[in-house]
């Protein structure tokens, strides 16, 4: 068996917790592992840190946060973050966690859709309302291009190269590709609902440059069904204001934005209830001993899905993972008010 | 008080008594209309509350902001009737409003 050259062989990353999920709740119990001195990798699927809170409403108000009357999702996620800055967690973001296995010796390893891989002692997911995923168009048969000629991301611009690309959408991601596309492409079709765009205005001014040059081409309308043989895209039928028109196609790439999947943790063996995860109210621990399930993504009697319920459920949680980490120190509940122990921790003394 | 009447892909409809101040997405899920998700709470960040709004009531309920316009990119089969649910305020004017629940929220 011929072996790939220089692919460097996967040492896992050891640390004391990973934290699947980097969204308020996942942040604060960085703080409040931390304050046991315990140590964290963050993973998440987003480009960004704060999931929801940073993805879906960065700019819009939280009212019921203690203590703060009206924080924006992006303004909550800065605070968490100058918050658990003094234990210094690690993130890896645009990551996805794929596999989770537990070892002879207790300990788990997590692998990741990147080939990265994880050892630690404690697992705490908090993945909110599960992995974003891009949003498939619900047009009948999609499926069977999916991979082939229908994409939701670029990974090699390459594959582009020569192709009929339709793009589908008007925001950043649509325009920016339209732009970076249109010059390898064999003929480039920007397809939007409405003539007004919510990419940025200097993306949207070059693109219309190139349709007046006529070196693309903007539709105003949306898709209504695809054709082609064998998984293989030859056409894609277009209902605009006129009427509708079928264009020779054989690249789509629909950017319709994100939707939260439960993904891999499905296939984990823990116990589900309607794609949550069941846990103790004591310990916030799963089915399984060492994995606990924080935030939206849990579920016991009485469960109320907000971010001031998972911080409570990761303090508590804390205090489980230190016994499984440290298991022959006694833990001693200490305020940060008072000791001087937990300011030092914090850099404040 | 005012009714709604949501109006199914299949024809069926279904009549819910609303209270002034809710949104049409609320009164939807408290009476487990089908066909609106509602993903994001109503924080007007996921289109899956979309609806038509059924011809002579598109002026009452008014145009969407925006904000609205934007989110509705995300949504499918898009028309000029096309609102999220989660931002028509009911009101008085309201009452007898009917809106089309559509095929798929995506």
């Amino acid at each position: 068996m011929d072996l790939p050259q220089n692919v460097p062989p996967v040492v896992p990353t050891e640390t004391d917790v990973v934290i699947i999920g980097a969204g308020p709740v996942g942040l604060f119990a960085v703080f409040e592992l931390g304050l046991l001195d315990i140590k964290c990798h963050l993973i998440d699927i987003l480009d960004k840190i704060g999931g929801q809170c940073a993805e879906l409403y960065p700019e819009k108000p939280i009212y019921d946060i203690p203590g703060l009357p009206v924080v924006t999702g992006q303004e909550l996620t800065d605070r968490l973050l100058e918050q658990i800055k003094p234990f210094n967690p690690t993130f890896h973001l645009n990551e996805r966690v794929d596999e989770l296995t537990k070892q002879a010796d207790g300990r788990f390893v997590l692998k990741t859709d990147v080939g990265r891989e994880f050892l630690c002692k404690v697992v705490v997911i908090g993945a909110g309302g599960g992995s974003f995923t891009p949003k498939r168009p619900p047009l009948e048969g999609i499926e069977a291009y999916e991979g082939s000629s229908v994409h939701y991301s670029v990974r090699r611009m390459d594959d582009f190269r020569g192709k009929d690309v339709l793009i589908v959408g008007g925001g950043d991601s649509a325009l920016d590709w339209t732009l970076s596309l249109q010059p390898i492409a064999q003929s480039l079709t920007l397809l939007h609902r409405r003539d007004d765009f919510r990419a940025a205005p200097h993306s949207v001014e070059k693109m219309r440059e190139l349709v007046a040059a006529g070196q693309m081409r903007l539709m105003i309308g949306q898709m209504t069904s695809m054709d082609g043989c064998e998984g293989k895209l030859e056409g894609v039928t277009i209902k605009t204001k006129e009427g509708e028109e079928r264009i020779a196609i054989n690249a789509v790439l629909p950017f319709f934005g994100l939707t939260m999947k439960l993904g891999p943790i499905a296939n984990w063996g823990l116990n589900l209830e309607e794609n949550l995860i069941p846990v103790d109210t004591e310990k916030f621990e799963t089915s399984e001993r060492g994995i606990f399930a924080i935030g939206d993504i849990n579920t016991y009697p009485g469960k109320l899905k907000l971010i001031l319920s998972g911080f409570h459920e990761a303090a508590l949680m804390a205090q489980q993972a230190h016994r499984y980490i440290y298991p022959d120190k006694k833990l001693l509940f200490q305020y940060t008010t008072s000791s001087s122990n937990l300011q030092k921790k914090l850099g404040v003394k | 008080m005012a009714k709604i009447t949501f109006i199914q892909p299949d024809g069926t409809s279904q009549i819910v008594e609303a209270t002034v101040g809710q949104t049409v997405m609320e009164v939807a899920k408290l009476a487990n209309v089908p066909g609106i998700e509602a993903e994001c709470g109503g924080a007007c960040a996921c289109a899956t509350c979309h609806v038509y709004v059924a011809e002579g009531w598109r002026d009452k309920s008014g145009a969407p902001s925006e904000m609205e316009e934007d989110m509705l990119d995300f949504a499918f089969d898009v028309r000029e009737e096309s609102r999220l649910g989660c931002q028509i305020k009911v009101t008085e004017d309201l009452d007898g409003l009917v809106v089309q629940v559509p095929a798929k929220q995506f």
